[in-house]
């Protein structure tokens, strides 16, 4: 065991897991950590804590993930390297650590200019490759990024942070060839787990993984397919239009138009996508991504036949 | 090159009040290549200040000069005799410019008229675009030719991040994705393996990031 997380041990196990997601709020409202975590808990392994999502400042990630964890959770948090340079990443990972959190998701974080703060500094000191190696380091080689070990003194124990490592994956950006190879260096740089952009577009994110199972990349790394439940056929088309990196068929957006009870058939949607992910080889489990929607989650995990969620230790 | 722009003529005169004796000071060099700062925009400056001062009742005696290069001692020095007199000296240089003007003469306030843009090229008639960001340790020997810390939003060294589509940028479907242009090059010169490399954390210290840089050639000095 790499940092003995419950999403590590369930992975490891062979389990066909699923995360989930909690976005912080844009204020100081623990309750809705609270009320989030609350609705969550039980329906995932383990769920991501967002990290200033879309560039909008929120409570941290790292803060939000010590209520999810005191009120049962298992977070991952996530780390953008938009927001912070290499001594702020690691000094966070070793906070995160002595509060008790396990798994990190290492992160480019959306641009700056699509959130809140347009006009502000970026940082991008390290990229998300440099920091899923970094943390790596930290935990098997025991040393900082500038290669000293990490203890208080010479004669100090060495005490370093143990975290389950986690990287985004999007098998819909381009160049759609380099994304395996991408994959590949994430790997390299010590992935341990990957979670991937949402998938709409089941036959690319097929071609994806069939190149991912032939260069054997499923055999070094769990990989959880995302999931987004779909409100309404607006959403979808919105995200064709504006969000990059993503990848929408059309048939889909009629599908919705189509129907009677739009969330219903969002619902239906994602859940039909968990099934036929499972069935793709290398899939080890989903990331179900519910912005601002966490309280479809529950059902979401039922109908697809994924509850009760299974037990450690 | 240095690419700069005007600023807006109106903060422009904005800088100019209070004062009767104002230098309007010239570039010849790169603010001239890209049409902000050369003999030509220091008269159209000079006019519309004349213009503003007169609409506004001032009195107000605008003079206009131009030199080879504002970021050069030897050269700022030839404007000795044009300073005489004047009570303040409007740069249409580069930020160096403004900055050289201003150590050589200190006793006269100096202000900028251009906002300093970039270290870019010509692409086309009236578009400028941005090449280097003087990092201070180039790897265009890695990235065929085509420069990340510049040309992707994010500086990634990596390869591109996920809102690479269809060779554009998350950020602006105007914008390419430098990666992707990288990708292409490296794809054509047969050199993709390069990419399967992971590149280390970059050593930004020999950047901004360093404090004020200073470049030393033992063997020039006198």
């Amino acid at each position: 065991m790499k940092a003995g997380s419950r999403l590590e041990q369930l992975l490891t196990r062979g389990e066909f897991v699923a995360t989930a997601e909690l976005g912080p709020p844009k204020s100081a409202d623990i309750q809705l950590i609270k009320r989030k975590a609350e609705i969550l808990r039980g329906f995932a392994d383990a769920v991501n804590i967002t990290d200033n999502q879309t560039a909008i400042v929120r409570v941290s990630s790292v803060a939000a993930g010590k209520i999810a964890l005191d009120e049962g959770l298992e977070p991952i948090i996530q780390m953008t390297c938009r927001d912070r340079n290499r001594l702020a990443m690691q000094a966070d990972i070793l906070g995160a650590y002595v509060l008790g959190l396990r798994n990190l998701l290492c992160l480019s974080g959306d641009h700056q200019s699509f959130g809140n703060h347009p006009q502000s500094k970026n940082v991008y000191d390290l990229d998300s490759i440099q920091l899923v190696q970094m943390f790596k380091n930290m935990r098997d080689e025991k040393v900082f990024q500038c290669g000293e070990e990490i203890r208080n003194t010479k004669k100090s124990e060495i005490m370093e942070p143990r975290m389950f490592l986690g990287v985004a994956a999007n098998p819909f950006g381009d160049p759609f060839e380099f994304r395996v190879v991408r994959l590949a260096k994430k790997i390299k740089a010590g992935a341990d787990f990957v979670q991937t952009q949402c998938i709409f577009d089941l036959p690319k994110f097929k071609r994806w993984m069939q190149m991912v199972v032939d260069q054997g990349l499923h055999e070094k790394v769990y990989i959880l397919a995302g999931i987004m439940p779909i409100k309404s056929p607006k959403v979808l088309q919105y995200m064709k239009n504006n969000v990059a990196g993503m990848s929408i068929p059309d048939e889909l957006i009629r599908r919705m138009e189509g129907a009677k009870d739009a969330k219903a058939e969002g619902v239906r949607i994602c859940v039909e996508l968990i099934q036929q992910a499972r069935e793709i080889p290398g899939v080890r489990g989903v990331h179900i991504m519910a912005v601002e929607w966490e309280e479809i989650v529950p059902t979401i995990v039922k109908d697809a036949g994924l509850w009760p969620r299974p037990q450690v230790g | 090159m240095i690419v700069a722009d005007q600023k807006d003529i109106t903060e422009i005169i904005a800088m100019t009040e209070g004062y009767r004796n104002i230098l309007v000071i010239g570039c010849d060099t790169c603010v001239t290549v890209c049409l902000a700062g050369g003999a030509k925009e220091v008269a159209i400056l000079a006019s519309g200040l004349r213009l503003a001062a007169k609409a506004s009742g001032r009195q107000v005696e605008v003079h206009e000069t131009s030199i080879e290069r504002q970021c050069e001692k030897e050269f700022v020095d030839a404007l000795h005799s044009a300073v005489k007199g004047q009570d303040l000296l409007i740069s249409t240089g580069c930020g160096i410019g403004v900055q050289t003007i201003a150590e050589q003469f200190p006793q006269i306030p100096v202000v900028p008229a251009l906002n300093t843009k970039m270290l870019g090229l010509p692409e086309r008639q009236g578009v400028w675009v941005e090449r280097c960001q003087a990092c201070g340790q180039c790897i265009l020997d890695k990235t065929g030719g085509i420069c990340p810390i510049s040309r992707c939003s994010k500086s990634l060294l990596n390869g591109p991040c996920g809102g690479s589509q269809n060779g554009k940028c998350e950020i602006n479907k105007d914008i390419d994705c430098g990666w992707h242009l990288i990708y292409e090059r490296l794809k054509a010169l047969g050199r993709l393996a390069c990419l399967e490399e992971i590149m280390p954390a970059k050593n930004w210290s020999t950047s901004r990031d360093g404090g004020p840089r200073k470049v030393i050639r033992e063997d020039m000095c006198l």
